[in-house]
C-alpha cells in the first residue's frame, strides 16, 4: 500500500497524461498500467473551440485520483495560484508542486519549490513537490509538512534513468514521508531500480507515452515497479567478489 | 461590455450578466473549467452569483495532459 497523507493506493505507479499519440492509446495505457493516480496540467482553455477532445472528460474521475501539477510556474506565487485553480475544480486536493528554475534542464528551483510547499501545506493541500535529488532539500520539504517528496531521477523527459542512485538512497534513508521518483525514467529497468533502492513509488510519463507501443510499455512499467518493490522487500544478497557454489559439494558421484 | 478573456479583448453580448451566462454562451458550462475574475478564483457555486463588469479580466482554465 502506498500511503500519501490520508489516501491509500494499491499501485505504486503514478502516470502522466501528456503527449500520447491518441486518446484511445492513452485510455488503454492508463488502464493497463493499473495506475490510480494520474497527473494533469492546468492551462487556459481554448474557449473558441470548445468541442476539442479532452482526456479528463473521458475519464471516470471516481476511479482515479487526480494529481494536477503546477507546471509553467517559475515562482512560488505562480505555483500557489495554479494549485488554487486546480482545487477550485472540486476534483482534487492533491498538488504536484513543480517550479522550474532552468528552461534547458527543467530542473526545479529549490527555493521557490520550498516556499510554494510551505504555503500550500498551510492552505490544506496534499502537497507532493517535485525536487532535485538533494537530501537536504528533501528534509526541508518534509519539515515544511509535504506529504511525499518526488526527487527526479534525471531531467524531465530525458529518459536517462537514475543518474545518481546514491543521492536517491540518501533521500530514501532519511524519509519520513513517501519518496516517489519522478522524472527521467526511461525503461522498466530504471523503474525497477528505483523501487529496489527503496522508493515508495515512481511517477513517469514520457517513458510510456513516447514508447513505440505505449500500451505495452505501460504494462512493462507496472510489472517492473511491482517486481522492484518485491525485490526490495525480499532483501537482495550482498555482492561478493568471487563465486559461491549453489550446489552442494558433498555426495558427488564422480571422482 | 468589453472584457479581457484569456488574454483577448472580447465584446460580450448584452445578455451576458454572470459567469454562468458566459460559460453557457461559449457552450462550456458542462465542462470541467475553473474561472478566475480579476485574480479571484471562483468555485463552481459562485459562477451564478458572480456578475461581470466592463474591463474585467477573466481567465478560464481546464485540465490538459501533463506529467
Amino acid at each position: 500500500m502506498l500511503k500519501i497523507g490520508p489516501l491509500s493506493f494499491n499501485s505504486r505507479l503514478l502516470l502522466g497524461t501528456g503527449k500520447y499519440p491518441s486518446y484511445e492509446t492513452q485510455k488503454e495505457a492508463v488502464e493497463v498500467s493499473q495506475a490510480e493516480i494520474l497527473t494533469f496540467a492546468v492551462r487556459r482553455m481554448n474557449i473558441f473551440e470548445p468541442s476539442q477532445p479532452n482526456f479528463l472528460e473521458q475519464l471516470d474521475t471516481n476511479k482515479y485520483t487526480l494529481l494536477p501539477n503546477t507546471a509553467g510556474a517559475k515562482t512560488a506565487a505562480e505555483a500557489v495560484r495554479i494549485a488554487k485553480l486546480a482545487k477550485a475544480s472540486g476534483l482534487c486536493d492533491m498538488i504536484k508542486v513543480e517550479v522550474i528554475g532552468c528552461d534547458k534542464t527543467l530542473l526545479p528551483d529549490p527555493i521557490e519549490t520550498l516556499k510554494a510547499t510551505e504555503e500550500l501545506v498551510k492552505e490544506g493541500f496534499i502537497v507532493l513537490p517535485y525536487t532535485s535529488d538533494d537530501v537536504v532539500l528533501a528534509r526541508k520539504l518534509q519539515e515544511a509538512g509535504c506529504h511525499a517528496v518526488m526527487p527526479g531521477a534525471s531531467p524531465i523527459g530525458s529518459g536517462q534513468g537514475i543518474i545518481n542512485p546514491v543521492n536517491l538512497s540518501f533521500i530514501i534513508e532519511q524519509a519520513v514521508v513517501p519518496v516517489i521518483v519522478d522524472a527521467g525514467v526511461g525503461s522498466p529497468a530504471d523503474a525497477a531500480l528505483a523501487m529496489e533502492l527503496g522508493a515508495d513509488g515512481v511517477l513517469l510519463n514520457t517513458a510510456v507515452s513516447a514508447a513505440k507501443d505505449p500500451v505495452k510499455m505501460a504494462k512493462a512499467m507496472s510489472l517492473a515497479i511491482e517486481a522492484g518493490r518485491l525485490g526490495y522487500e525480499a532483501g537482495r544478497i550482498e555482492k561478493k567478489r568471487y563465486a559461491t557454489a549453489s550446489s552442494p559439494k558433498e555426495g558427488m558421484s564422480i571422482g | 461590455m468589453t472584457v479581457l478573456l484569456n488574454g483577448e479583448s472580447i465584446q460580450l453580448p448584452e445578455q451576458i450578466v454572470s459567469v454562468s451566462d458566459l460559460l453557457e454562451h461559449y457552450e462550456i458550462h458542462d465542462k470541467v473549467v475553473v474561472v478566475e475574475v480579476n485574480g479571484e478564483i471562483l468555485n463552481r457555486l459562485e459562477h451564478q452569483s458572480t456578475r461581470l463588469s466592463d474591463k474585467d479580466r477573466i481567465e478560464i482554465v481546464h485540465f490538459v495532459g501533463g506529467g
